[in-house]
């Protein structure tokens, strides 16, 4: 009997405070959260009495809601597919075996070290939709090198605002979509590629049959990573573009709702909902990969 | 093994104590005092240009009043205080106030009595004779239920429209038009030369020229009702304040939402534009920031149609519930109430006092005229800047205008704002 203790006690000392931080501040405050988001607190007087799921019906209704997510989606796909082509493209130059790939290395993940509110704010400048003589930032120089038709108003766009809006994203989190792939490549032991060498496979052959399909929970991975980075954006939109209806995302109204309009069930609720998004994206990963590990 | 146990014991035991006596160590700086001073924490956005010169003038006056108090500057930055709101609604949901806060006079504090944050300072008007030398038009705009909560240190105006002398002259407009037709006119006058009608920058300054228009159609006492329980926004004038402020929208630059209320003012001091419908805070930087001669290289008049209404907004502080230095604290309003403070304070800022004792010779060319027309004029509320609104209704009319930009659709803009007005009038 004592001999069991000893095997799980110390054990459960060494990660309890973690433990119960995470009880805590995590999953304790979902659940507050959630408790919130039912409740009538709409003012800034705390109401904590039950209300059912009122507020989430009304934010079905809510236009801005609405919007909010479509911009979303928009910004989402544009910036998943922007990060995961470009990371693709640059390992696969790395590891065909550049000079000074050190180099090449650093100078693609640099972006990553920086935040998205500084990045935003270049970025903002960069973007300027001014026209004529007043235009800056990349307009400029697209006016410069005579590609004047590719001057556009950016993220001001009606339509294509969030697509506009996920370049600085995909600037930044590519180099980062790299770093996965490249270590991806590298695990691959070269028995293989030249087993297939032997075999009389072509170069294309070889990435198409061999390489990639190894790949595969790399790059689940790094989409799941850039995935709910894109669902939780809220600082480079609001360095770009304040917080304005034209680049609203569920995180910004989200903020609006708590801090300004002090309706605190609505912000909660809206909380809520992207908890709830993020974990469709996540909760399947989790299973599969704990799957992986048991087999 | 046993060894490295009690060494983790130890360790995470020692960094808790040392959490502990940090924490301590803090409550002790907040609550005690430093060189026999007590410290008077003030919570405020003015952090830049001249607002934070202003606030230096009246804190030399304030510290050589109260040799006892030191004035610590809690403040965050930020320009129309949203930021600093939402760490100031944290702090108060902790019951951390500052011992004194910045906040918009009238209906925006309406949220921090309604949750009992801060307290009725009615008696300090008694004791000081405010309520003889602050305008009898203004107190009831600060009073909710027969109390007053706050002390206004300034007053800015809403309904300003500055125009670039020498544009106009170029486009053939004599004079500022003093109705929105006219104002229409002349904004295709300067259209036709080339340049930009209306400067407009981001979501917000779009909110205030609306309010503006909102002012010219529907006149004082109706401006007013609308704010009132029961304000009729379906109505034909309101519609007809849409179109003509969605007519507007149609002269000013593209660019609109990358633009803040600086830039866009910006454009106007730089002869690109020719109007720009902005609050009094606007005087200042174009002749201080950007050293632009008032009355030559711009001018001013009150937005069309509004003329004989002054459409107010003004900062004040408020008395925390739980300030935990309340004595202190109330020195400190009575300072921004005073004379001597208030026009410390105000020439640096670039707004009027709100006390009617003023010494216009402090003041430059645009303050003297304001002076005159704070006297005389029926005052009415800003909308975008808390007079008449709480944040909440604020928050939700700046959604709709959003939502409009996206649809221009007027008559869906009309009924949300009447939703808007249902749900938050009081």
């Amino acid at each position: 009997m004592k001999r069991v203790t000893s095997t799980w006690l110390p054990g459960l000392l060494l990660i309890s405070p973690s433990l119960i931080a995470v009880g805590i501040f995590v999953y304790g405050m979902i659940g507050w959260n959630i408790k919130v988001s039912l409740s009538n607190w709409h003012t800034v007087v705390e109401d904590n009495s039950y209300a059912g799921f009122g507020t989430y019906r009304d934010l079905m209704d809510d236009e801005r809601f609405t919007a909010a997510w479509e911009n979303l989606l928009t910004f989402t796909v544009v910036f998943i597919v922007g990060t995961m082509v470009m990371g693709l493209i640059m390992a696969l130059l790395l590891e065909k075996g550049v000079r000074a790939e050190g180099f090449f290395r650093s100078v693609y993940l640099f972006p990553m070290a920086i935040s998205f509110i500084a990045s935003g704010i270049v970025w903002r400048w960069l973007m300027n939709p001014a026209p004529g003589e007043r235009a800056s930032g990349l307009n400029v120089l697209f006016s410069k090198v005579g590609l004047d038709s590719l001057q556009n108003p950016w993220w001001q766009d009606q339509k294509w605002g969030m697509a506009a809006m996920a370049m600085p994203a995909i600037w930044q989190m590519s180099g980062y979509v790299m770093a996965l792939f490249l270590a991806g490549f590298r695990g691959i032991p070269d028995e293989l590629r030249e087993a297939a060498r032997m075999d009389g496979a072509t170069e294309g052959q070889i990435y198409r049959h061999v390489i990639f399909p190894q790949l595969r929970p790399v790059a689940l991975s790094a989409l799941i990573i850039v995935g709910h980075i894109s669902l939780k954006v809220f600082d480079l939109i609001v360095a770009v573009a304040g917080q304005q209806i034209i680049a609203d995302v569920p995180a910004v109204y989200m903020w609006q709702s708590v801090f300004e309009a002090q309706d605190y069930a609505k912000g909660a609720a809206i909380a809520t909902c992207l908890l709830l998004f993020v974990a469709v994206l996540v909760v399947p990963y989790l299973v599969y990969t704990f799957r992986q590990e048991k087999r | 093994m046993s060894i490295s146990r009690r060494g983790f014991l130890a360790a995470s035991g020692l960094a808790v104590a040392s959490w502990t006596l940090t924490a301590c160590g803090d409550d002790n700086d907040d609550g005690g005092d430093s060189g026999g001073k007590t410290k008077l924490s003030v919570f405020s956005w003015w952090t830049g240009g001249g607002e934070e010169a202003g606030l230096k003038a009246m804190v030399a006056d304030f510290e050589k009043k109260n040799a006892k108090i030191k004035f610590v500057n809690d403040a965050i930055a930020g320009g129309a205080g949203d930021k600093a709101k939402a760490v100031l609604a944290s702090r108060l949901q902790a019951k951390q106030p500052p011992d004194t806060f910045q906040g918009h006079a009238g209906a925006e504090l309406l949220d921090y009595v309604k949750a009992k944050q801060i307290e009725d300072i009615t008696f300090l008007y008694e004791q000081e004779g405010w309520k003889e030398v602050f305008p009898e038009t203004l107190l009831p705009l600060l009073t909710m239920d027969n109390k007053i909560y706050s002390v206004p240190v300034n007053i800015h105006r809403a309904n300003v429209l500055w125009h670039n002398s020498q544009v106009l002259d170029e486009a053939g407009v004599s004079a500022p038009p003093k109705t929105l037709d006219e104002f229409l006119d002349a904004l295709d006058k300067v259209k036709s030369k080339g340049k930009i009608g209306l400067s407009i920058g981001e979501e917000w300054t779009q909110q205030h020229l609306l309010e503006t228009v909102l002012l010219g159609k529907l006149g004082a006492d109706g401006y007013s009702a609308l704010f009132k329980k029961g304000g009729d926004w379906g109505g034909s004038d309101v519609t007809a304040a849409l179109e003509v402020w969605k007519e507007l929208l149609g002269f000013t630059n593209s660019d609109a939402a990358s633009l803040t209320w600086q830039d866009a003012t910006k454009l106007l001091s730089d002869g690109q534009a020719g109007f720009n419908v902005m609050g009094d805070w606007a005087d200042s930087y174009l002749s201080g920031d950007l050293k632009r001669k008032p009355e030559t290289d711009y001018g001013w008049a009150a937005a069309p149609d509004t003329d004989g209404t002054y459409q107010f907004l003004s900062d004040s502080f408020t008395l925390p519930v739980g300030a935990k230095h309340r004595d202190a604290a109330i020195a400190w309003l009575k300072e921004c109430g005073s004379k001597s403070g208030q026009d410390a304070f105000n020439p640096k800022k670039g707004s009027i006092p709100a006390r009617n004792d003023a010494d216009p010779a402090l003041y430059g060319p645009y303050l003297k005229w304001a002076l005159e027309e704070w006297k005389k004029d029926k005052i009415v509320g800003s909308l975008s800047h808390g007079a008449v609104a709480s944040l909440a209704w604020t928050t939700e009319i700046g959604t709709a205008l959003g939502l409009f930009l996206q649809s221009k659709n007027v008559g869906k803009f009309q009924d949300a704002l009447g939703e808007a007005a249902e749900k938050h009038a009081v």
